[in-house]
């Protein structure tokens, strides 16, 4: 059973990379930058459900709304005035700049949080578990432990959050599939990732359709940040950077620029993590995870759903 | 169109200046709301009564921005009541403590220039640095220089073994896994098949685990598992968690900081029933978890301070620490910490006899240094004494998490 249960952890885990994920290709698939201040966004999306959810007057949907709206305006935002002047600049300024708008969202929080980590309360908090296995009685799905009295434990418990955060991922692929190949908008986005000029001699709006993949990746990077602090309850002005980073290394694994790369990608990797933390090392984990990220790319440079270029001469 | 989604692209970039300036704004009022403070508060004080002896700037280093933040803003924090105290009450000696405090981002490079920083700004002595590695690198520049130096929380072996101008506040690591074992093996005599989970990626952690092994051996207990994390990978515990279960562990020991502590006491709920003991840095816990405090019921922790705590100095202080800073989260046991360095400082600067600021901080630190091994200081962290190697000597003190009516409190066991 514990195997099952590392199992279901790692794709939960694997779930929120995911999500994380797909706000980092969408970007790079479009603009052909890398988003380092994705992380970050995250953050900001956490702080902004935490404080309202904190509020009082604030129902849940609200917040969550909230919670979506400040992470889409900030996207934009920073797409219009760190990015967009720098579009025809050499990659490695835009790069860079990147990464100083992560660094300024990370001090705005420190300033403005402290460093102090808060503990966040889950969006389920206060649900029964999704499912639990009883040895001999079988499954109890939405339900609180009957057998308690008995004193009876589950041998197989899955939260709540990790169904919501594997549930939630597999909607927000399908809907992002479908937005990309069904919607105007969303094959305008397919034309400029494929080759920007001929995209706006096309009479497609790139600027806009940039800014349109802002919103939606950062609109994920909220959705993201909610099931994440609900999961590992937590968040602090450090909260985004590392899952952040994991999530472009899912990314990349995934192959970069993909959909459903960036979905296998993240659920490989937090399956990855968590069995090489249980059977291998809990210390080299992270060692682990990159090792096969290398094997993977030596065998497949473009990543596990990238797609092959060939070069014209 | 276009315009207007200009025109909110400019007032939203106006708004993230405007948020980024009034942070600023607030950070430097604050500090020179604290400065103006020490500054007349004491200063006219000192200058009118008893200011003969000059003005002994007392040099502080530690984060005040970054992931270790929190400890260096205790810190300074604590050292600026402490001094403001003494002031207030005519100094020490005639001579009347000012502080300078510079900022090192937990990042020893960092920590050097600031000390250098410090010595071209009239430093006489050094009450840090806060964070061990950093404390490493700064306490050889120090050995160097003669320059005494004192750390109230740096506690890796190595901080202090450049030379003998090196003291040290708290429990050295391997010293503070030993106290727990003992603690352990003594007190929750039952409880022998143990799991550890500790930060392979940090030397505080790692530290307390081998301190603690050794003597887990030695006093027979059985550590059954032994889970590491690293920094990069420190959110998911599920694993380590799951491990635990399948051993049937009877006690969960975590020599780490209050942050991961929170977060595996929330994801082992309902998994794993075992009484947890901790390190020295977990009277945070309580802050952190809030409203889920509950969890935290029945966790050990071996810390010579807490803001519950209901001891008389205890409480002196925290009252003290809230009045004056009462933007400021609740004190940790650093705070208590560098307070007590400035108050032992005091006490050897007096034992010493020196009434002069313009000593050279080399005179000062020769002084200081035989001085030291003379006091005997009881402060809020407990009563201290130290040996010429600069480790300290008090009683270790285990507290345990009580929680009332959603409340948490340390209480002395």
């Amino acid at each position: 059973m514990s195997f099952i249960s590392n199992l279901l952890n790692g794709i939960s885990l694997g779930s929120i990379y995911a999500l994380i994920a797909l706000g980092y290709t969408m970007v790079y698939g479009i603009a052909k930058m890398l988003n380092f201040a994705h992380g970050d966004i995250i953050m900001v999306g956490g702080y902004a459900a935490f404080i309202t959810m904190a509020a009082t007057w604030c129902p849940l949907w609200l917040a969550m709304l909230i919670t979506v709206a400040v992470c889409t305006v900030l996207g934009v935002v920073i797409e219009k005035v760190a990015y967009r002047p720098l579009r025809s600049a050499p990659p490695l300024a835009v790069l860079i700049t990147a990464i100083g708008v992560s660094y300024l969202l990370q001090n705005i929080a420190l300033l403005t949080q402290s460093a102090n980590p808060r503990t966040f309360t889950s969006i389920a908090a206060g649900a029964p578990p999704f499912l639990q296995v009883f040895e001999g009685k079988g499954a109890v799905f939405f339900a609180d432990n009957p057998y308690a009295d008995e004193g009876l434990k589950p041998i197989l418990t899955i939260s709540m959050e990790t169904f919501l955060a594997i549930a939630v991922s597999v909607i927000i692929m399908v809907a992002l599939i479908l937005f990309i190949n069904k919607t105007k908008a969303g094959k305008a986005m397919l034309a400029c990732s494929e080759d920007r000029g001929a995209a706006q001699l096309m009479g497609i709006n790139v600027n806009g359709t940039i800014s349109l993949t802002f919103a939606i990746g950062s609109a994920l990077a909220a959705v993201a940040a909610v099931l994440m602090c609900s999961a590992y309850p937590q968040i602090s002005p450090y909260t985004g950077s590392m899952p952040g980073i994991k999530a472009f290394v899912a990314a990349v694994f995934g192959g970069i620029g993909s959909i459903p790369g960036a979905m296998i990608g993240g659920v490989l990797l937090g399956v990855i993590e968590i069995l090489a933390k249980f059977y291998i090392s809990s210390q080299l984990s992270d060692a682990i995870v990159f090792l096969v990220l290398i094997v993977v790319l030596i065998v497949r440079p473009t990543g596990i759903m990238g797609k092959k270029i060939n070069e014209k001469v | 169109m276009k315009n207007l989604f200009k025109r909110t692209a400019a007032a939203a970039a106006a708004a993230v200046m405007a948020m980024s300036l009034a942070g600023c704004n607030n950070a430097g009022t604050s500090s020179t709301a604290s400065d103006n403070y020490g500054g007349t508060g004491s200063g006219d004080i000192a200058g009118t009564t008893s200011g003969n002896g000059g003005k002994l700037v007392i040099g502080g280093i530690g984060p005040i921005t970054g992931g270790a933040a929190i400890y260096g803003t205790n810190v300074k924090n604590g050292m600026q009541l402490a001094i403001d105290e003494i002031n207030a009450a005519g100094g020490v000696n005639g001579m009347t403590l000012e502080m300078n405090f510079q900022d090192d981002e937990h990042d020893p490079e960092k920590s050097v220039t600031a000390y250098n920083n410090l010595k071209d700004k009239d430093m006489k002595l050094l009450i840090g640095t806060v964070t061990s590695g950093p404390c490493e690198a700064v306490s050889k520049e120090a050995t160097k220089d003669n320059m005494f130096m004192i750390t109230p929380s740096g506690s890796s072996v190595n901080a202090i073994t450049s030379g003998d101008n090196c003291f040290r506040m708290c429990f050295n690591d391997p010293q503070q896994g030993k106290l727990e074992a003992d603690f352990i093996a003594e007190k929750l005599s039952s409880k022998t098949k143990v799991g550890i989970i500790f930060d392979s990626s940090d030397s505080y952690s790692t530290g307390i685990k081998d301190g603690f092994k050794e003597e887990a051996a030695a006093k027979g207990l059985e550590v059954v598992v032994e889970e590491g994390f690293t920094s990069d990978s420190n959110k998911d515990f599920s694993a380590q968690i799951q491990k635990m279960v399948d051993n049937n562990i009877d006690v969960l020991f975590l020599p780490i900081y209050y942050t991961e502590t929170a977060l595996i006491l929330q994801q082992a709920e309902n998994k794993l029933d075992v009484p947890v003991v901790g390190g020295d840095g977990l009277d945070g816990l309580i802050g952190v978890l809030k409203d889920k405090v509950a969890l935290a019921d029945g966790v050990y922790a071996l810390t010579p301070y807490s803001a519950t705590a209901s001891d008389e100095k205890s409480v002196k202080f925290t009252e003290a620490y809230k009045a004056k800073f009462p933007d400021a989260d609740d004190p940790i046991q650093f705070a208590a910490d560098a307070y007590d360095c400035v108050y032992a400082v005091k006490a050897a600067i007096e034992k010493a006899d020196i009434k002069d600021a313009n000593i050279s901080s080399s005179e000062l630190c020769d002084k200081l240094k035989a001085a030291m091994t003379q006091i005997e200081y009881a402060g809020v962290t407990g009563d201290s004494k130290w040996s010429a190697d600069g480790e300290v000597t008090k009683n270790p003190r285990v507290m345990q998490i009580k929680v009332t009516d959603g409340k948490g409190s340390l209480v002395d066991l």
